[in-house]
This record gives C-alpha cells, structure tokens and sequence, in this order.
C-alpha cells in the first residue's frame, strides 16, 4: 500500500517536473520569438505605457532584454513614424542606420526625420534599473551580481521578490546572497505582506552596512505597529554599530597621530632622559630628515627615475647619519659646555634651532617643498566602516619598529647598558670606567639621528618647510613630560594617550580647543605627577 | 610703611637709573615736540614710536629677570601676560572707537557686527570706562599667574618642567585667541584704535604723553623692584634661587615668595603690553607666539639676569639690532639672534651689565687691598 503511494507520488514529482520543463521551454521559445511586440510598447505615448512595457520585457527574462533595456537608457532607441516599430541608432548625419535593437541586425537606412528619440525621465530610469537588476541577478560573474542586487536594493520595488526569490535559491556567494536577501527584505518593507514578514524582513535589512541599513529602516520606524518597533529597534543597534565603528575611527586616527608624536618625542625622551638636556634644536633635527627625504627625492627623479619606490628606504639611513652627524657637532661644540645648566641649555639649543632654520631656509628657500609618496605608500583600503590610508598605516608600523629597534638597543647592546648606567647615575658610571662624555655625545647623535628619521616619515604626511619642526617640539616636550623622563614605555603610553585624547576631543570640543583642553590636562596632571606618568625612583630631593 | 619700603630700595646706582629714565620721560618728549623738525636735536616721530616699544620690551624683560634672575624662575610664557594686558587695553581702546567704525554700531565692535553679534559678550562689559581696564590690565595678568602659580608652585614643579608648562600656557592661549568664538577679534586682533582717553592716538602729542608714561612705569617697576630685591624678601628669593630645598629646610615657605614675585612679575608684564598696544596700534594673538616669550629670555641674558638695570639694557640693545637687521640684511637677523642665544650662554652667563660689575667690582676690591689691576687677557698660569 505505502509503496503503491509513493510510486504515485514519485510519478507526480516526475510529471511536475516535465511540466515545469515544458513551460521554460515554452517560455525561452516564446521570448525568442515574441519580443519584438514587447520592445516596439516601449515606444508608448507616455511614460506609464513605457514603464509598464519594460516590466513586461523584465518578466520574460530574455538575456537580450538587459542590452534593449540600456539602450533606452542611453536614449539610442527611436519610435520609427512610418510603422511604430522601435529601432536602434546613433541617429547620426542625414540618413542613419538603424538596427533592431533585439537582435542587432541592421534594418537599412533611414531618414532621420522619420525617427523620434524615446524619452526619458527619471522614474523610467529606476524602472531600468531595477529589471536590469533583476536580470543581471543570475549573472555568472558574481561582482555583476552584486552590483545587481545593489541596483534592485535601491528600488525597493515589490514586484522584485519573485526575482530575488528565484536568485537566492540560486545564489552561492555568501556575500552577494547577504545582500541579495537585504534587498528582498527592503522590497517585502515596501509591499503590503503581513507583519510577521516584515519583521524578519528587517532582521534581513539589518546585516547591511550600518549607513545603508540605516537609509531603508529609516522610512518604516514612524510606523505606529510591531514593524515601526522593531524597525526603531532595529535602527537603535545599527546606531550602537555606527558609534563603534566612530569611535573606532577616533582611535585609529589617534593611534596615527599618536605614533607621529611618538616619532617625534623618541628621541627627546632620549636626550632629554639620558642626559637632562633639553633640547629645543630637536624640532629641526627633524626638519633636517624631512629635507634630507626631498633632496634624495630630488636626485633620484633627475637621475634614475626608476628608483623612486625606494627613496624611502636610501633616505632613512641618510637622514639618520646627516642629523646624528649634526646633533653631535651641536653636543660636542655647544652642551658640553653647559652641562648641570639645564636653562642655559635650554637657551643655546634655542638659538641652534634659529639657526639651522634660516640656514634651512637659504639654502632650499622658504616655501613648501613636495615630497612625494612611493606606489606603496599612497592610496587607502576599508576595514569596516572605515578608511585607513596606506601612509599612515606604514608610519604607525614604522613608529613602533622604530621604538621597539631603539628598546633594543638600550637593553641589549652594551653601548644600551652603558647609557642607562650614565642616566641612573653618571658619578658612579664614570668612576666604573664608563666615558661618560662620549656616551653623552654617542647619546645626543642617537636621539638627534632618530629625529632624523622621524622627519623621513613627516615628510610623507606634512608639507616640509623650515618651520616643520616648530610645530611638533611643544607637543614632543608634552609626550615627554606627561610620560615620564627615562623611560621609553612612558614615551610611547603617553604619546598614544595624547594622541588618543586629542582625536576624542576633536568632535565634542573642535580641533583647536581639544588641543587646549589637553594642554590644560597635561599642567594639571604636572602638578599631581611632576615626574610624569613613569617616573624614575630615586632618592635625590630635586633633579 | 611701604614709603620706607619703598625708600630703602633706593641706592645710589638705582637712583641713577632712576634719574635716567625721568630724564628721558621728560627729555624726549620735549625734543619732539617742542623743536623745529629741521633741528639737528629733534626727535621724530618714527623714532620716538620705536624708543616707546623698545622701552615696553624693556619693562617685560625686567619682570622677567625679577622672577628669573632673582628667584631662578625660567619663564617662557611671559609673552602671555604681557599679551594679555595689551588685549585689556585693546579693549578698552576698541570700546573707544564707538561709532566710528567701519559698520558704525554704536556698541560693537567692528569684528563682532562682522561675526554677526548680537550683543556684547560679557567679559567686555566695563571696558568702555579707562579705570576698570586699568585694574583689569593687572588684575588679569596676575590672576593667571596666581593661578598658575598656585598649582605649580606647590607640587613643586621646577626648572625645565616649570618652563615647558609656562610655554605650554601660552601655547594654549596662542591657540584660544586664534579661535573666532573667543569673542576677541580672532587671529586679527583688536586694531583701527581712535582714541585713549579722549585724545587721539595718532596726535604728536598723545604720543609724546605715550612715551613719557611708558619710561615712567619702567622707571616706577624699577623702583618697585629695586626695593624688592633689596629687602629681606628679596634675599629670600635668592636663596630660593641658590638652593630651594635648603631654604625650606630652614622653615622658609619657599613656594609662597615665589608666588609672590611671580604673580608681582606677571603684573609688571601686563603693564608693559598695555603700554605696548597704543603705541603699536595693534594687539593680536601672534604676540602669544611662545618664540617670543624666548626672545624676552634672551633681552635678560643678554643684558645680564640677577642685575636690574640689565634686563633694560639688553632689551633695547637686542631690539635696536632687530630693527638694524631686519631692515638691512633681513635674512642674517635669524642667524645673528641664534648666534647671540649661543654666545651669550656660552660665553657671557652674567650679561653685559652683570660682566662689567664684575669687573668694576674686582678693581675695586684689588685696589682696596693695593694689588696691581689685572691685564686684560692674561696667559693661563701652567698647572702645577
């Protein structure tokens, strides 16, 4: 008995089947031939008939139709007066060729008298839109159907569900398919189906991407219904979305700044934390590696233009040994001189930085200076709702390569060891046999050559002029001061935190008061911390 | 009291600068206006403008030493006080204006009709009456500082920290009064000023007066801080200088003299805008460039710090090869004011002023104790 009735089940399977057969054999034959009735109703009296007969071409699913469909899109389809036929044409010269915008072939030609240019508007255009979608929905490639479910997203048009429908049974990108099925729930919010559709419609609009979610539930929270709440639900998440990937962004624009600082401070926390010199020339050692960047530019397009992708990495050890080279001159020449004078220091350093500036600004001029970006340091890419540029990317990278490489020297190297010894206690160092003034001058080369090569990575994101490094020494001493002298983790804690803070701020306060507020923090936290975040224990009552 | 206070402070060398500077309120003015412009001792008016600004420099580099060179406080951000006096009596001057200006309202400033104000911010009220500006021009300058101060001079903040935040201050303030919505005329200041207390600002005479006031309140600051620094608080301040930890060990209240004489200091700066802005006839934030409150160090280094008569010195000096330079060759200015920066601290730590004392002082002493006086440039004895 079972078995007699799952044979007749099976038999009904199969005769489904062989109907289902017949009528998409049906259906292509009749496309085949039965297109040009549907194709000549696009030239309609009035933009109703024409929308109605693109419908009408959407639905047979011909693959042509996409082809006529941008054709009139593109206003290159024309009513022929004579028989009320619809031709292509570029409607060129006195007599254009015309074609039959089916198959292409050419019908001869015409005068172009006889011809009249189908009209557009704009509702036309959604209207191809949308059946260009839902055609090219089945496409092979599967950017192409994307770019359709995007298209048919827009259109929230409720005759497109059967399309969709048919089209995520189909679909095998979990991508497209996501977006696929945002799109039929945009289109079942728009139609009249019960609630209990929409409601699962909207968790379906809800895995977009947060702005465009936003767009389609927008329309349907003012409902007073279920749906109205749960799209306000809805929207309340994506919101919850939207600030985390803002304050996301506020990070990573502080990481970014945060690690310029960083760049910029590195080497002060060394000079200044090594040998308590405080150094106000710093600023142009940084300067001095911005335009040591420009000048290996400028030699490198003149002579070998081939090289340009490099020119990065031939001016980093250049701009390290040119402004070591100059911060040992300034130390043996000029601080030696003033050492346990902190404010004449202060002072002489001062006056160095004029210096190098005008000299700067004599020899390469006053005006800005282009530096340009290699290949692979220009263009950006999205993580989430955000964008991040290649440059400054590669300058967080490099600022932490550059931190981690100077922590390496200090704690593995005995030129490292000798150092910190000088800093915690230069009497008992020198009487250990370390030469202390030769540490001293080694130490101030490696600060100024790190500044050196901060300026390298500046130069990628700054305009290089001789006041480039004015800009950034007020705000180095912050990161120092807040941090703590003598210690590198301070530098890099404070110069991320500050970098932070200030991105954070920006939004609620503005660029310019964020920036005061957290100057105002750092002479408070002074008062409670004079020492900074990471102080030094020691035992002496005042430095 | 403060009569005998201020009597005390008097010594023959201070009343000589004392003098000095009277005779030159007195002196210049009257060459101005009273002699013919062809007379070979006429003063004319570019010049007397230039000496009245140098002589406001002048002012703001002798607060500076007060609190530098006698009580060891490096300030890079004295700039601030002075810029903020100019800006109490930019006010005071813009309230003068009334209707002349440009839109002519009667109330606003021509900047706020501009920015589309509607009415007077708060802070500007009083301005239009000269003696509120005058205590403003003070008490704003002193209140940052006391203020400032307050919190710094507490938790100890010294030596380079306490000079990074001073120029962090007015690198924050540079800032504040760049933005528009300060209600301060943004980043083009106060200018187009008509008149000061009824006369107007362009008048020979009114300028005349200007200089005369100016080299006078250098000449009443001098008093003040002559007698300062010759009292018992004033060896206190130097002690601080010398060695703090020491002094409060010996029960001083180390942080309450150096409040005072820094919110003293910040007053004196304040005054010294104050008569800066007419004479210039401008007041915008670049004054509160924290370059310079540095350039203002180097007028007391140069003229020699811990002297008082030095700081006046070395400001006009300074200030007069600005001008020289700038006008003659402008691209060496740069290279001569770092050079000067570097050789003055290398070579010349007590200044001009202070190495000539020095001098005067040992001849004096060797001819006390009949030596012969030392040759100039004498040859290092061998070490033995």
């Amino acid at each position: 008995m079972t078995q007699a009735r799952a044979f007749l089940a099976h038999l009904l399977v199969l005769a489904a089947l062989g109907a289902a057969l017949l009528l998409v054999a049906v259906a292509v034959s009749r496309a085949e031939t039965d297109l040009k009735p549907l194709v000549d109703a696009l030239g309609g009296k009035d933009f109703a008939r024409t929308e109605a007969a693109i419908s009408a071409l959407a639905a047979t699913g011909d693959p042509r139709v996409a082809d006529i469909l941008r054709d009139l899109e593109n206003r290159d389809l024309y009513v022929r007066k004579d028989d009320g036929s619809v031709v292509r044409s570029d409607a060129k010269g006195a007599t254009p060729e015309v074609f039959d915008p089916a198959t292409g072939a050419s019908l001869g030609t015409v005068p172009k008298a006889v011809l009249d240019k189908i009209s557009v508007n704009n509702r036309i255009r959604r209207s191809v839109a949308a059946a260009v979608g839902t055609l090219t929905l089945l496409n092979p490639d599967p950017a192409k159907r994307r770019a359709a479910a995007d298209a048919v997203l827009k259109t929230r048009d409720p005759a497109t569900i059967p399309a969709l429908d048919a089209a995520i049974a189909a679909e095998t990108d979990d991508g497209v398919r996501l977006r696929l099925e945002a799109a039929r729930g945009a289109a079942v919010l728009n139609s009249d189906a019960p609630a209990a559709d929409k409601l699962v419609a909207i968790e379906a609009v809800q895995r977009l991407d947060a702005r465009e979610a936003l767009s389609v539930l927008q329309q349907y929270a003012g409902a007073d219904d279920e749906v109205g709440a749960a799209a306000k639900a809805a929207i309340d998440e994506v919101n919850l979305t939207l600030v985390f990937w803002d304050a996301a962004k506020n990070v990573w624009f502080g990481l970014s700044l945060g690690s310029v600082l960083l760049l910029a401070a590195i080497g002060l926390a060394i000079t200044f934390g090594v040998m308590g010199v405080i150094n106000m020339a710093h600023g142009e050692m940084v300067m001095i590696g911005a335009y040591v960047t420009f000048a290996v530019q400028e030699v490198i397009r003149t002579s070998m233009p081939g090289l340009f992708d490099y020119s990065l990495l031939i001016a980093l050890p250049l701009a390290f040994l040119v402004a070591g080279a100059v911060g040992v001159a300034i130390e043996r020449g000029v601080i030696r001189f003033l050492y346990g004078r902190p404010l004449e220091t202060l002072l002489a350093t001062w006056g160095l930085s004029l210096i190098l500036q005008q000299l700067i600004r004599s020899i390469f001029g006053a005006q800005n200076r282009q530096v340009g970006n290699p290949s692979w340091m220009s263009g950006s890419f999205e993580v989430g709702l955000m964008q991040v540029t290649w440059s400054r990317l590669w300058i967080v990278v490099f600022a932490l390569c550059v931190f981690f490489a100077l922590m390496a020297v200090l704690k593995k190297t005995p030129f490292g060891l000798q150092t910190r010894a000088v800093t915690a206690n230069r009497p008992m160092a020198s009487a250990m046999g370390i030469r202390t003034p030769w540490i001293d001058a080694m130490t101030f080369g490696l600060g100024s050559g790190i500044a050196g090569i901060a300026g390298v990575a500046l130069s990628q994101i700054e305009n290089v002029s001789p006041n480039l490094g004015q800009g950034y020494i007020i705000d180095s001493f912050m990161v120092v001061v807040f941090g703590g002298v003598g210690n590198l983790w301070g530098t890099l804690v404070g110069a991320l935190t500050l970098g932070v803070a200030n991105k954070f701020l920006e939004p609620y306060a503005g660029a310019v008061l964020g920036k005061i507020l957290v100057l105002v923090f750092i002479i408070l936290f002074i008062q409670k911390r004079p020492r900074g975040l990471f102080a030094l224990k020691g035992r002496a009552i005042e430095a | 009291m403060i009569t005998q206070f201020l009597f005390n402070g008097v010594d023959r060398r201070a009343g000589f600068v004392l003098a000095l500077l009277v005779g030159i309120a007195v002196l210049v003015p009257v060459l101005h206006l009273a002699l013919p412009p062809d007379s070979p001792l006429h003063v004319p008016n570019y010049a007397m403008a230039l000496f009245g600004k140098y002589l406001c420099y002048a002012l703001l580099a002798l607060s500076l030493d007060l609190v530098w060179g006698y009580c060891g406080i490096l300030s890079l951000g004295h700039g601030a006080f002075f810029a903020l006096g100019g800006y109490a009596m930019g006010m005071y001057l813009m309230r003068q204006i009334g209707p002349r200006g440009v839109y002519g309202d009667p109330v606003l400033p021509d900047f706020m009709v501009f920015l589309n104000y509607k009415e007077l911010p708060w802070f500007w009220y009083g301005f239009d009456m000269a003696w509120f500006a005058a205590i403003m021009v003070v008490l704003v300058p002193g209140l940052l500082a006391f203020v400032f101060g307050w919190f710094a001079f507490r938790s100890r903040v010294t030596g380079v920290y306490l000079s990074i935040i001073t120029q962090a201050m007015t690198y924050a303030l540079l800032l504040a009064f760049f933005r528009n919505d300060m209600g301060l005329g943004g980043n083009n200041g106060l200018t187009d000023f008509k008149d000061i207390l009824g006369f107007s600002v362009q008048a020979p005479g009114t300028r005349a007066a200007l200089f005369a006031a100016t080299a006078l309140a250098l000449a009443l600051c001098f008093w003040i801080c002559s007698a300062v620094v010759r009292s018992k608080l004033g060896k206190v301040l130097v002690a601080v200088r010398d060695a703090e930890s020491r002094t409060r060990f010996i029960g001083y209240r180390v942080e309450h003299y150096k409040l005072f004489v820094w919110v003293l200091s910040a007053m004196m700066a304040g005054v010294a805008g104050a008569l800066y802005v007419p004479q210039v006839g401008i007041i915008n934030p670049s004054e509160f460039e924290p370059a310079n409150s540095i350039e203002a160090v180097i007028w007391v280094a140069v003229g020699g710090r811990g002297t008082l008569f030095g700081p006046i010195v070395g400001a006009v000096l300074v200030n007069f090869g600005k001008t020289w330079f700038t006008a003659a060759m402008p691209e060496v200015w740069l290279f001569a004011l770092g050079a000067l920066f570097v050789v003055v601290t290398l070579f010349l730590p007590k200044g001009i002023v202070g190495t000539v004392q020095g001098l005067w002082r040992e001849r004096a002493e060797r001819r006390a104790a009949g030596l012969p006086p030392v040759l100039p440039n004498p040859e290092p004895k061998p070490a033995e």
